[in-house]
């Protein structure tokens, strides 16, 4: 997955950044407490440049090496801002046995995006999840947070259209 | 008190949710505003009911009504029906239920029937974000009664004496490791709970914090006397927003309460809880992986020993059990050792909830008693294959198992039998498979998975998946040889040989597996350069026949414009140019498109 340094410019505003400096404040000085500042500080910003990372490890005292070691590690940080619009789509086994791979080829085509990477536009991003946990629809997509399930993969190109 | 004289369960767990199950809420509820009946009538949201496949679920009671795939504008039908006219609305009751004029149980159905339900026993039956509906179902009893009346001592043993393994995949007697942990010298000392449930497409233990978070949170309140700690730690994935939620609820209410905290129940015992986040990463699931994590570093196991008990978290001895061993707990103290051990078989106690899906009619969570064949689960449980597609394989244990072929659906579900076939009872995924999978196919798909997963700080998992993956790949593309086939199950043995944690160790199972029970299908793709189930693209073509009726459908839904052909003659596919997306076979209404 292209998760190395992002080429989109770091827009972050002075009101993020308070917020930031409340979630370091809070956290210092506890036992782990990257990890949770990592998640936190990703809901504020949408995702982790390295404007952000440093300030993390600024703010708690420790080298910016170990938390990008820890940013890099976990698939739920991302180092690329996300679309305006994410598109999931699980390819747990569930999913995979039944056919969540023509699926996400089909979505692919479409939005001419692969997995992991953002449209041009920044329109959309999609990525391949590891199941989210709705087995029983089967398989299954989530678009900017709606749930679409038991699919084939004609329903794709009605169900993105409502998102264009 | 009010009187209430009807419940409307409504089914929250994720698979309802994801289904739209919180908007029928909001309409039972309007519904019932709109006739006054408010409060009479109440509406509950509960946990897992299990068969997610006809979710969002409602079941109205005193009757027991079962409705499936209801939808919000039906509400209006469930209230004006059901509640204020006392007629049942038939056409939304789970068909299996219906028998000719008479509504049979649930229990009578053929999902429910040979189901035992222990560490799911409150899910779909309580409210899980209200700490009274728990303890009016013993909860908290078995707490109160440990600190108050016996000795850590006694609590252990009698852990070990109900036979309970860990639920969690490795199978290791729970008393033990609480023994074990017992046993180090008192001082700061931890209790864990791994709830990061890594298998794709498992969901055992999302569904018991869902549903009764609360039975979590006293077994390790119990697990915290019997060694002598003060602190928990709940492990939770991130990516389970209702389950990270009910567990922050829960664990308020409990302090509230005094259930957690200071002097609990008035002795000198006193336990407090703290969730952490884990952020997706498959090895946080092994327990060294998981406590580092926790530390707030990069999840990489380490070597063991010194083992967690000896020395865990943050260099203290711990305990780390999985949410379902957890939730076996509070059970085994209510009714004894003796009443768990009456489960199950002689060296696999009590039950397993296992998490059916894939290709099977009955999707969802089911608990069974430990000894249960593999043909009740799939035939009877989950009601065989959809479209009369034969059975062919069911793969437990995840990326760290292995697969039950279709000859051996006799077998008993127990760790040892398992584990002897090349299985393993792992943490509760299981993929039913039919005959249109290909498992070559489901092998590379689960070295993708590690190959991904894989920390990187052993070497031989490191790069011995990334090699087991390229051959798979180079078997699905059509370029194998058969010395291959032997390279693989060399490399296999070789990374579980000498890979340092439980990842690599069991990353190579769904090769062997596969090889072992499938070997004629590797060979097919490698000698005949065919894949039998049509699913490898660089092995498979598709054609039209002769009975192609030349309405064009085919050739204006192809992406690629590969088929051509005059209206009403028979049409070709350009196989140069087709990209096997299969777009003309779901679209050909005559039959007339074949994968070969």
């Amino acid at each position: 997955m292209p998760n190395t340094k992002t080429v989109v410019p770091f827009t972050g505003t002075a009101e993020q950044e308070q917020r930031l400096m409340d979630v370091i404040a809070r956290h210092k000085g506890q036992s782990g407490a990257t990890m949770p500042v990592l998640q936190e500080a990703q809901a504020i910003y949408g995702y982790l440049p390295e404007e952000v990372q440093i300030k993390v490890a600024e703010g708690l005292g420790i080298s910016l090496s170990e938390v990008y070691g820890i940013a890099s590690f976990y698939t739920q940080f991302s180092l690329n801002p996300k679309g305006q619009i994410e598109v999931n789509v699980c390819l747990g086994t569930a999913c995979y046995v039944k056919g969540a791979g023509e699926i996400l080829a089909r979505i692919e085509r479409k939005l001419g995006c692969k997995a992991g990477a953002v449209t041009p536009d920044g329109k959309f991003s999609v990525d391949a999840t590891r199941c989210i946990g709705a087995c029983g629809l089967a398989p299954v997509i989530v678009v900017d947070g709606d749930v679409y399930g038991r699919l084939v993969p004609d329903d794709v190109d009605a169900i993105l259209d409502k998102y264009l | 008190m009010e009187l209430v004289r009807s419940h409307i369960l409504v089914c929250a767990g994720t698979g309802c949710s994801s289904s739209g199950s919180a908007k029928i809420i909001a309409s039972l509820e309007d519904e019932l505003r709109a006739v006054h009946l408010e409060k009479e009538v109440r509406v509950i949201k509960t946990g897992c009911f299990g068969l997610c496949a006809l979710g969002p679920i409602v079941v109205v009671y005193p009757e027991g009504s079962f409705y499936s795939r209801v939808t919000p504008s039906d509400a209006e039908e469930i209230v004006r029906e059901h509640i204020l006219k006392g007629r049942v609305v038939r056409r939304l009751l789970y068909q299996e239920t219906v028998q000719g004029n008479e509504i049979k149980s649930l229990n009578e159905t053929g999902f429910y029937k040979k189901q035992l339900r222990i560490a799911l026993r409150n899910c779909g039956v309580i409210n899980p974000e209200v700490i009274d509906e728990y303890i009016a179902f013993d909860g908290y009893q078995a707490l109160s009664h440990a600190l108050t009346e016996r000795t850590p001592a006694e609590i252990i043993e009698t852990i070990k004496s109900s036979g309970l393994r860990g639920r969690g995949g490795g199978g290791f007697p729970t008393g033990l490791k609480w023994e074990f942990a017992f046993k180090q010298p008192p001082g700061q000392k931890y209790v864990c709970c791994n709830a990061d449930e890594g298998d794709p497409g498992a969901f055992m233990d999302r569904s018991i914090l869902e549903g009764d978070p609360h039975s979590v949170i006293e077994a390790m309140a119990v697990a915290g006397y019997c060694i002598g700690a003060n602190q928990g730690y709940i492990y939770v994935r991130a990516e389970y927003p209702i389950a990270v939620e009910r567990l922050k609820i829960a664990i308020a209410q409990a302090k509230e309460y005094g259930l957690l905290g200071e002097n609990i129940f008035g002795s000198d015992f006193s336990f407090d809880l703290e969730i952490r986040l884990g952020a997706g990463a498959f090895v946080c699931g092994e327990e060294t992986a998981l406590m580092t994590s926790i530390e707030g570093h990069r999840g990489e196991p380490r070597p063991r020993p010194p083992f967690p008990a000896v020395k865990g978290l943050f260099g203290k001895p711990t305990i780390l059990n999985n949410v379902e061993t957890y939730a076996n707990i509070p059970w085994i103290l209510n009714n004894g050792a003796e009443a768990f051990r009456a489960i199950g078989t002689e060296r696999s106690a009590g039950t397993k909830v296992f998490a059916l899906g894939g290709k099977i009619v009955n999707t969802g969570l089911v608990e069974i008693p430990m000894g249960t064949t593999m043909r009740e689960v799939v035939e009877e449980i989950g009601g065989g294959c959809p479209n009369g597609k034969a059975f062919k394989a069911a793969q437990t244990g995840g990326p760290s198992g292995g697969c039950i072929p279709a000859s051996m659906i006799d077998t008993p579900i127990e760790y040892d039998t398992l584990t002897a076939i090349g299985s393993m009872m792992g943490s509760g995924g299981m993929i039913i498979m039919d005959e249109d999978n290909c498992m070559v196919d489901i092998a590379k798909y689960f070295l993708d998975f590690t190959v991904d997963e894989s920390c990187g700080k052993c070497t031989p998992c490191r790069i011995g998946t990334k090699r087991l993956y390229q051959i798979l790949d180079k078997i699905t593309n059509g370029q194998g040889t058969m010395e291959d086939l032997d390279l693989l199950e060399e490399l296999c043995y070789h990374i579980k040989g000498s890979s340092l944690c439980g990842l690599g160790q069991t990353a190579p199972n769904p090769v062997l597996s596969t090889l072992r029970h499938f070997r004629h299908e590797y060979e097919a793709h490698v000698r005949d350069r065919k894949c039998p189930a049509h699913v490898c693209k660089a092995l498979m073509q598709y054609n039209i026949l002769e009975n192609c009726r030349g309405c064009t459908a085919c050739a204006r839904v192809c992406p690629v414009s590969a088929i051509s052909g005059k209206v009403k003659e028979v049409h070709v596919i350009d196989q140069d140019k087709c990209i096997k997306c299969g777009a003309c076979l779901e679209k050909c209404k005559f039959s007339a498109i074949v994968k070969e």
